[in-house]
């Protein structure tokens, strides 16, 4: 071929993660960083708990409160879920359609390590003068100097540089699943997991532009004496409601619909059958993403936009659950005749269901206007939406990591310890959120740090803290699981599960080009039509050759730290280090434009010494 | 890959050429789609604090119509140059690129002079960010208007000097699509700024 680089240039341990342009290695890459912001949140979560186990007691007090219940939402939204649901995206959807790499490589690292850094950046705030304590929403005024400390600047920076990692992230899914997909493998023959990251990448993209923007009014607020919404000023407070919403609300379905997917996966292969309703399926994950986007006003209806706006947002936002009512439905339908299995995956899975649908007709509840006068700001609401978000999406992460662990690294997650994860997490999830309907109900707010003796609340606060511990030992079960995993010296079989999809056609892990030869798609679960019709695998659609792949590159890495030093010095007010940060990240930028990247080949022969078949 | 392509033929729509062109331009598609919630957004901040002079000046006290009339002229003729180039582009014929996109880029600089002449202009006549809400709306969403246009002018000057080595290739006439396409944009959200926030601007009156 051409004059350059014909091997694999030789990298290792750190450095490769460093430089890796590899999607399943970003993939691992997310789940680590993901994982350990996970974990500080989680760990928030508890302390939280713990000052609420008894009326009036001096655990954390006000102050950490208010830090530890803005940070918790920000880092288990922003830096936890975000990154795991990346990670499982990475790992597999470029595998599910087919294609040998995503469309941006390069822009794909650059996602992980601008979310990595922005991460850090917001995570330091703890050990330089105090976290953010103005509410994961960061509502104004409350979150202006005035009434906030150095905090949200870190809040404010933070995010913006997370932000616009998975904005590109984003675009990188969009394209590659328009691009990139098998010949064979249409839009309507898409797994269901690979249709909720193309629609969740849709949202990904026209939602986070609108937190762009409120991120830097509030930052020139509080950084260049901006009045955006300092009422003195002729500001207003409401903007910032509006654009954190018109994001935020969308966001929250960013994070569902790739849960709804692997639910959709999972459910699927260990019923061995195929999903009931796919195309009904497509069409309702479509119509949520729409949805999502004109709703948003039910987190305001007690802002003042008058009747009619909460009414019309208040009948939009219910006719999400018709779309959502067809999923479930569907995913019971599957499981209707199946031959049910139940390892670990679809304990999570099947544990989704029901804990979703109560989530679910909770926000219908919230959607009434009126009655949302009775439950807004209280505990009701935190119970909610926890059970949407834990109960929904963290199952779904559980149920696609058992699911998927052995396609990604190789090795089975241990099924008895997987057992015990998932009845502690599940009976100590339903113990912490639960009670917490009827905390709302008779009038616990959110976000206050104590409350009152004998007034009802301290039975239920005092369950729902045992409960957390319950969550606790879940999540601490998971990663002795996964440490149990590393250990084992058992390969995982390249199909462990009797799959449907093209994933499981190749072997686990798979190898940096994915698929020796590009396969064939012949029909809706590619690998079941084969297996049905007697093939050992998937019928190539081209002969073997070399396969290009793209170098690796230091940049993403240098050019993220460039934002995160100028982040420093926006916050500092030191414009000497903002500017240095700047360019470092120019410099990277221009290096990028002018040298081309030629890439490497890896050549027919290697790829039949490593053994692999397509 | 890249030097073996330089020898060849050069196919028509070069940019489209490989799956690499064809992932960036719809790449840059689905990037301007971002970039229209975020213009959007900055909009509607825009039209809802335009009233907001706590004050201080007004745009009907401050805007001069032969100012924004020159520089909607220079950008609007930039955008037919940058379209001169697109032509240029799928005739393959790298000189004509080049000379357009000059053009372009001066007419851009003398865009953003005027614009820089008209925010010094407007913090003397006592329009600072820190003003009204009126101030720091006007200049967030021109200014960040204003930062496109210059992040435009440093990438398709880096491009013309660096496409003087490279030549027009499949690899390089992507970058070429791209950043008229960029700049195509950039005018499109001019149109809107000129109608928003100076036509309107000076009409005066309150509005809701």
């Amino acid at each position: 071929m051409s004059a350059h680089a014909s091997h694999a240039p030789n990298r290792s341990g750190l450095w490769d993660y460093l430089t890796t342009v590899d999607h399943k290695k970003i993939a691992i890459l997310y789940l680590i960083a993901g994982g350990i912001f996970f974990l500080a949140g989680g760990l928030e979560a508890l302390l939280i708990r713990l000052q609420l186990m008894y009326p009036e007691i001096e655990f954390v007090g006000a102050k950490t409160f208010n830090e530890l219940i803005t940070m918790h939402g920000t880092t288990m939204i922003f830096l936890a879920v975000m990154p795991i649901i990346f990670a499982l995206m990475n790992a597999i959807v470029p595998l599910q359609i087919g294609a040998r790499d995503v469309a941006f490589p390069f822009v794909n690292a650059l996602g992980f390590w601008l979310f990595f850094f922005g991460g850090v950046l917001l995570n330091t705030s703890w050990f330089l003068g105090g976290a953010p304590d103005a509410g994961w929403t960061s509502y104004t005024t409350l979150a202006l100097n005035q009434y906030s400390g150095r905090g949200v600047d870190f809040y404010v920076l933070g995010l913006q540089i997370a932000g616009l990692g998975t904005l590109i992230g984003g675009i990188n899914f969009l394209v590659t699943i328009i691009n990139m997909r098998a010949p064979g493998m249409t839009f309507m023959r898409m797994p269901m997991f690979t249709w909720a990251s193309f629609i969740t990448s849709g949202l990904i993209l026209f939602a986070f532009p609108a937190i762009t923007v409120g991120l830097v009014l509030l930052m020139f607020d509080r950084l260049f004496g901006g009045n955006f919404f300092n009422p003195d000023a002729g500001g207003n407070v409401v903007i910032w409601e509006h654009l954190f919403w018109i994001f935020g609300h969308p966001e929250v379905y960013i994070l569902i619909l790739p849960a709804f997917g692997i639910i959709s996966e999972v459910v699927s292969t260990f019923s061995r059958k195929r999903l009931f309703g796919y195309s009904s399926m497509v069409f309702a994950t479509a119509l949520i993403g729409f949805l999502g986007f004109m709703v948003w006003a039910h987190h305001m209806f007690t802002t003042g936009l008058g009747a009619i706006a909460n009414t019309l947002f208040g009948l939009a936002t219910m006719l999400i659950a018709v779309p959502t009512g067809i999923k479930i439905f569907n995913w019971l339908l599957t499981m209707w005749g199946g031959q049910i299995r139940f390892p670990t995956a679809n304990l999570f899975a099947v544990g989704f269901i029901p804990t979703f649908t109560i989530g679910g007709m909770t926000g219908v509840m919230l959607a009434v206007p009126p009655a949302d006068y009775q439950y807004h700001d209280s505990y009701f609401v935190v119970a909610h939406f926890h059970y949407v978000i834990v109960g929904g999406l963290v199952f779904g992460l559980f149920s696609g990591l058992y699911y998927w662990w052995p396609k990604m690294f190789g090795k089975m997650l241990n099924e008895t310890i997987g057992k015990w994860n998932f009845w502690t997490f599940f009976i100590g999830f339903h113990l912490t959120f639960f009670p917490q309907h009827f905390l709302g109900l008779m009038g616990m707010p959110r976000r206050v740090f104590t409350y009152l003796k004998d007034q009802n609340l301290d039975m239920g606060n005092f369950i729902s803290t045992i409960g957390a511990f319950g969550m606790t030992i879940g999540t601490i079960l998971f990663m002795i699981n996964v440490v149990v995993a590393a250990k084992s010296s058992k390969r995982a079989p390249a199909d462990p599960w009797d799959g449907r999809s093209l994933e499981w056609a190749i072997p686990s892990p798979p190898p940096e080009y994915n698929f020796v030869q590009t396969p064939l798609v012949r029909g809706l679960d590619a690998l079941w039509v084969e297996k049905m019709a007697g093939n050992k695998g998937m019928t190539p659609a081209e002969p073997i050759g070399d396969i290009h792949m793209p170098s690796p590159s230091f940049l993403p890495f240098l050019m993220s730290l460039g934002l995160f030093v100028a982040g420093y010095g926006f916050i500092y007010h030191n414009y000497v280090v903002v500017v240095i940060g700047i360019l470092a990240t120019l410099a990277c930028m221009f290096t990028r434009s002018v040298k081309d990247d030629p890439g490497y080949h890896i050549h027919e022969d290697e790829l039949e010494e490593k053994g692999v078949k397509a | 890959m890249a030097n073996h392509h330089a020898h060849a033929v050069l196919p028509d729509e070069p940019e489209k050429a490989t799956l690499e062109g064809k992932n960036k331009v719809l790449g840059f598609w689905l990037f301007l789609g971002g970039e229209t919630v975020l213009f959007g957004s900055l909009f509607a901040t825009f039209i809802a604090l335009r009233d907001q002079a706590n004050g201080g000046p007004t745009s009907q006290a401050l805007f001069d119509m032969n100012l924004v009339a020159v520089a909607t002229l220079l950008l609007l003729t930039s955008s037919m140059t940058s379209v001169m180039a697109t032509l240029a582009l799928h005739r393959k014929d790298l000189k004509k690129i080049q000379l357009w996109l000059t053009i372009t880029v001066i007419l851009g600089l003398g865009f953003l002079a005027l614009e820089i002449y008209e925010f010094v202009h407007y913090v003397h006549e006592g329009l600072k960010m820190s003003t009204s809400a009126f101030s720091s709306a006007f200049y967030t969403l021109v200014g960040f208007h204003g930062a496109h246009v210059a992040f435009g002018i440093c990438w398709i000057t880096l491009l013309q000097l660096s496409a003087t080595k490279k030549g027009l290739t499949v690899v390089t006439a992507p970058k070429f699509y791209l950043a008229c396409l960029y700049w195509h944009f950039i005018d499109v959200v001019w149109v809107f700024i000129f109608t928003v926030v100076y036509l309107m601007g000076m009409i005066g009156g309150k509005v809701g």
